[in-house]
């Protein structure tokens, strides 16, 4: 059927067309070289032989190659991870240690400054009595001071305040009779 | 024929169609009949599909790094989702038959992606060469059931959870289809790898449009970009074609090695 | 004349059936579409069924490029 319409075909083709048909060789160039059943000897002929290569290529090289270089990626991997998960697990470690240290460090000090705290504020309870005392003392001493100066004062105002009142009276051309001028000032000085 | 001679305006030019000629199977040397063992552009671009695969698969990982190359990572990609993919769909006893898949796999991928270098001859567009794998597969899933399974492999005809009186029709629409799996195999891959190219070379016969006449001014715009468009969709087919011929192949494998559904 | 007119025929037929590609592309739309509304539902489980997905798409495409086989047949076979 096929060589039928090649005929056909054959007579209205053109020249260019009957060289292209020439050019490829074949008196059976037919339209659909997929069917052309003289070359399917030779293509399953070089099919077998490429497969048969790759297969061998594939079985006996290439898979197993890969198939190690897989499992051995994947035993690094496993190995990695369990050498980074001791490393963690040291790390942990570590810094517990770290931590309690820390605590320990922390507690010391806070002993310390207990202690310290402790022995100032005994030291300066002392001083502060002592002071106290001190100062209780002074201010008596003081204040004993000051009565006396203002009972000096006192006289010293009175026998002031009875001389000007003298001279105011004898100014004012009075006679001063010098104990009422003394009662007198002294009811004065208590008012 | 695929030539269609049109005249054109000036008759000087003409838009010449061969979608299918890039399908020739011709010798390589000499204008010679094609013999079995003659060296054809099969010969060519199996050599070629099989030294590209040398290259990543066995060059490329030569390193053996633990911490891999750019073209190892690919090889150890491949590896990974065949392995995955055989291990999922057919199951952990089908993985003594990884190679054999794994060949499968990346013939096809490596002469899919070949063919579609310009001016190369794409192996896996010939029925002859899918027709072959996939016959191998029919073949292989066939004995590898009755030999694994004896007569229990007839189960998968035989479906017991469907009533009783519907199972004969069902035993004979399951035969009819088992039956047809490795034409539909093989011809899906084929017809898809036949079909873009050709699409392409229609396209590409519309291009040199612009020097016959006015109208060509948008034709070969028009046809380049069709061709860029059709082109990327066939690197995307290339990789699908040869991951579904492979993903069948693993159901057919499980079938023969689980028949009971 | 007469080879003339089954060659018109062969092409006729040709174009008809590469309708039958369009009913590939409604399966192969209809399987994505259901995987990606199913997908978009239920995002954990999708991983695992794009295998089934594209096994889907290949047997409906299959019918498609059966239909573009019987085109090819018709024009250079035929």
């Amino acid at each position: 059927m096929a060589s039928e319409t090649h005929e056909a075909t054959e007579i209205a083709a053109d020249a260019a067309h009957g060289a292209a048909d020439a050019a490829h060789g074949g008196a059976e160039a037919v339209g659909m070289p997929q069917l052309d059943l003289t070359t399917f000897s030779n293509q399953i002929f070089w099919l077998a032989v490429t497969l048969v290569v790759i297969y061998f290529v594939l079985s006996r090289i290439a898979l197993p190659r890969i198939a190690a270089v897989l499992a051995e990626r994947q035993g690094t991997i496993t190995n990695d991870l369990a050498a980074a998960e001791d490393l963690k697990a040291k790390a942990v470690e570590a810094e517990e240690a770290y931590n309690k240290a820390l605590a320990d460090a922390r507690a010391e000090a806070q002993n310390i400054i207990a202690q310290a705290k402790a022995d100032m504020k005994a030291d300066l309870d002392d001083a502060i009595a002592k002071a106290d005392a001190e100062i209780g003392a002074k201010a008596a001493e003081g204040e004993k001071k000051i009565a006396e100066i203002r009972a000096n004062a006192m006289e010293s105002v009175k026998v002031v305040a009875k001389d000007t009142a003298k001279e105011i009276i004898a100014a004012m051309g009075g006679k001063a009779d010098a104990k009422t001028v003394t009662a007198a000032i002294t009811a004065r000085m208590k008012g | 024929m695929a030539t269609e001679a049109h005249g054109a305006e000036g008759g000087a030019l003409e838009l010449v169609f061969h979608p299918m000629d890039q399908f020739i199977v011709k010798p390589l040397f000499g204008d010679g009949q094609v013999g079995m063992f003659t060296i054809t552009n099969v010969t060519l671009w199996m050599g070629l599909t099989i030294l590209a695969i040398v290259g990543l698969l066995v060059l490329g990982t030569s390193g053996r790094a633990t911490i891999p190359s750019r073209i190892q990572s690919i090889a150890e990609l491949a590896y990974g989702f065949i392995r995955k993919m055989v291990e999922d769909v057919a199951g952990k006893d089908a993985l003594p038959y990884f190679p054999y898949i794994m060949t499968l796999f990346i013939f096809i991928v490596f002469a899919n992606f070949l063919g579609l270098l310009p001016m190369a001859f794409t192996t896996t567009s010939h029925i002859a060469v899918t027709a072959v794998m996939a016959m191998m597969v029919f073949l292989t899933v066939t004995i590898l059931g009755f030999v694994k399974n004896g007569a229990g492999f007839l189960s998968l005809f035989w479906i017991s959870a469907a009533p009783l009186p519907l199972r004969p029709i069902l035993a004979l629409i399951e035969i009819i289809s088992y039956f047809v799996r490795p034409v539909s195999h093989s011809i899906r891959l084929a017809g898809n790898m036949m079909a873009g190219h050709a699409v392409i070379k229609v396209f590409a016969a519309f291009a040199p449009m612009i020097l016959i006449g006015w109208i060509g001014v948008i034709v070969t715009p028009l046809s380049i970009i069709a061709i860029t468009a059709i082109y990327a969709l066939e690197v995307l087919v290339a990789f699908i074609q040869a991951y579904v011929f492979t993903i069948l192949t693993c159901v057919y494998l499980k079938d023969a090695l689980h028949p009971h559904h | 004349m007469e080879g003339d007119v089954v060659q018109m025929g062969a092409y006729i037929g040709a174009g008809l059936a590469c309708t039958g590609m369009g009913g590939a592309a409604v399966g192969v739309g209809h399987v994505v579409g259901n995987f990606l509304s199913g997908a978009l539902r239920n995002p954990s489980a999708a991983g695992g069924q794009t295998a089934t997905m594209f096994i889907g798409i290949a047997f409906s495409e299959a019918l498609g490029i059966f239909s573009f086989l019987v085109a090819l047949l018709l024009m250079f076979a035929v």
